[in-house]
């Protein structure tokens, strides 16, 4: 959009206390009038110098703080790093604990989404969808709960198996959910991914074009909404992902241009019927086992370096763990996808109108705990 | 390609500017020169059959006695990924910014000039990014002590 600043500019602070910025993140606006010359999301807020922390932790003692970088999807943060460390240390585990993985991450992005969509719902506008995600929610950290008795944060995942096995009755559990669970995404349909205020307000607005989403290095998601077919668990499958049938949702730009906030909105609705697919896979191929059948007594990984990557709701996490042979890691960086994405924030804001910046920014779908680790 | 192809290609194309390559490790790596780090980004960049067009993670690793980057490329068309290394002296470090290659190398030289204090020449906006902009000091290298206040502020 070409738009001439030569008005007034003035700077206008959004943020960090503000309810639409989905945590501490404070945007600098140039405005002109109620357009954005420019936004400069100002991050930083939030950081607790996470990855100096675990220096000096051992391996073990490092999963509970991956659970408060991304703390709507915590299940998927310690996923990604007890990956790493087990590729560093050459642990295989059993099927049990591949299946409850699968399942418990699959829930936990099922968790998210249904945050991003109701906050993104209540952004714009429309406050039922909002209580219904979190009724839905709810159900899901029952089940966590009853596994592992943390709602939010679990240290659920532990190098090479698991906190504790789940309790009898939790595949019927989990399959009634999913029952109950399916037809509710049509309802959210009809409420609000199909609600023509709703269509209006986010279907031609903060267009990420694949171009510039790859070159901003965003991912998941938000790639996908750009119609981009990449899923970290198809494309480099860990946890035997090839072996379950599913789907990759990409954008289609039904209502607009391709990459739009409506696009990357609907990709999150598409992938939880998706988690729901691999959900009943994975029940159904669960074996008996022990699932603290591999957790190794010590953890001394040889000196050397890994970086694994696994698909979290937000996108592609990536850890990079150096060992030095010792018990604490030597260095530990997270590429972590909301940084990412909150960098094109930039580019993809300019032009819009003031009330624009908040759809965008709720179909980015960040959390601050991950940006500012 | 295979690790060992993009090794020996770059072996090829820039000899002696490619000090050590690893491609058999479990994340395989090039250890470069650290003044070709934008020439060598560029050919992986465009080459056609490397296409590397996604930087997935840029930081920095402290050895104590030398600092590190290390860049993670990975191509979106092709499906395979390499890492590079830049070794410098742990006194002043800089690189070139490798910015106009990949738009997300912008907020990544940031955290790492934050964190390491390694500057990036060429680059629009080198200014701290997680740490406060008055922040003394460098958090993640191995001799950082962290202060006792801040602003007055204990820590």
């Amino acid at each position: 959009m070409e738009v001439d600043y030569s008005g007034d500019v003035m700077t206008l602070n959004m943020g960090p206390q503000h309810p639409s910025t989905h945590g501490v993140l404070r945007l600098e606006l140039k405005t002109d009038g109620e357009i954005v010359a420019d936004a400069i999301p100002h991050i930083g807020y939030l950081h607790r110098c996470f990855e100096k922390h675990v220096e000096n932790v051992d391996y073990a003692g490092v999963v509970p703080y991956t659970d408060r970088m991304d703390y709507c999807a915590a299940m998927n943060m310690e996923l990604g790093y007890v990956l790493a460390v087990e590729k560093l240390l050459g642990i295989q585990v059993n099927n049990r604990v591949r299946c409850i993985r699968i399942i418990m991450a699959e829930l936990d992005r099922i968790a998210s989404h249904l945050i991003a969509a109701g906050t993104y719902g209540n952004d714009i506008g429309s406050f039922t969808p909002f209580l219904w995600c979190f009724r839905d929610r709810e159900t899901i950290l029952d089940l966590f709960e009853e596994t592992c008795g943390a709602r939010l944060l679990y240290n659920y995942n532990w190098i090479g198996g698991l906190m504790f096995d789940v309790k009898p009755g939790f595949e019927k559990k989990v399959i009634e959910f999913v029952d109950y669970f399916e037809p509710q995404v049509e309802n959210l349909n009809t409420i609000l991914s199909d609600n023509y205020i709703f269509i209006k307000r986010t279907a031609s607005v903060g267009i990420l074009s694949p171009e510039v989403a790859i070159s901003y290095g965003v991912t998941g998601p938000n790639l996908r909404g750009s119609g981009v077919k990449f899923d970290v668990r198809k494309d480099e499958p860990y946890l035997g992902y090839q072996d379950i049938d599913f789907e990759i949702a990409v954008g289609t730009g039904e209502h607009g241009p391709l990459g739009s906030c409506w696009d990357r909105y609907m990709v999150r609705i598409r992938e939880v019927k998706e988690s729901c697919k691999i959900i009943r896979q994975a029940v159904a191929q669960m074996t008996p086992g022990d699932v603290r059948e591999s957790v190794p007594k010590r953890i001394k990984p040889p000196a050397g370096e890994v970086y694994m990557r696994t698909e979290c709701p937000r996108g592609e996490l990536g850890y990079y763990i150096v060992s030095d042979g010792g018990p604490k890691p030597y260095r530990l960086k997270v590429k972590s996808p909301c940084f990412t994405v909150m960098s094109a924030f930039r580019e993809v804001s300019r032009g819009s109108m003031i009330a624009d910046i908040v759809a965008i920014l709720g179909s980015f779908d960040i959390v601050l705990g991950e940006i500012d680790r | 390609m295979t690790p060992q192809e993009i090794a020996a290609l770059l072996t090829e194309k820039f000899g002696s500017w490619i000090l050590e390559s690893k491609p058999d490790a479990m994340n395989p790596w090039s250890a470069i020169e650290p003044g070709a780090i934008l020439e060598i980004a560029q050919f992986l960049r465009t080459e056609e059959s490397l296409s590397m067009d996604h930087l997935e993670l840029l930081g920095g690793v402290d050895y104590k006695d030398r600092i590190e980057v290390v860049y993670v490329l990975y191509s979106m068309k092709h499906r395979h990924r390499y890492t590079l290394k830049c070794r410098m002296p742990r006194e002043a470090p800089a690189l070139q910014t490798v910015e106009s290659l990949w738009s997300v190398a912008n907020w990544h030289e940031r955290e790492a000039y934050d964190m390491f204090g390694i500057v990036f020449e060429g680059h629009s906006d080198l200014r701290r990014i997680l740490c406060p902009d008055d922040w003394e000091g460098y958090p993640l290298r191995k001799d950082y002590k962290s202060p006792k206040t801040y602003r007055d502020m204990p820590v």
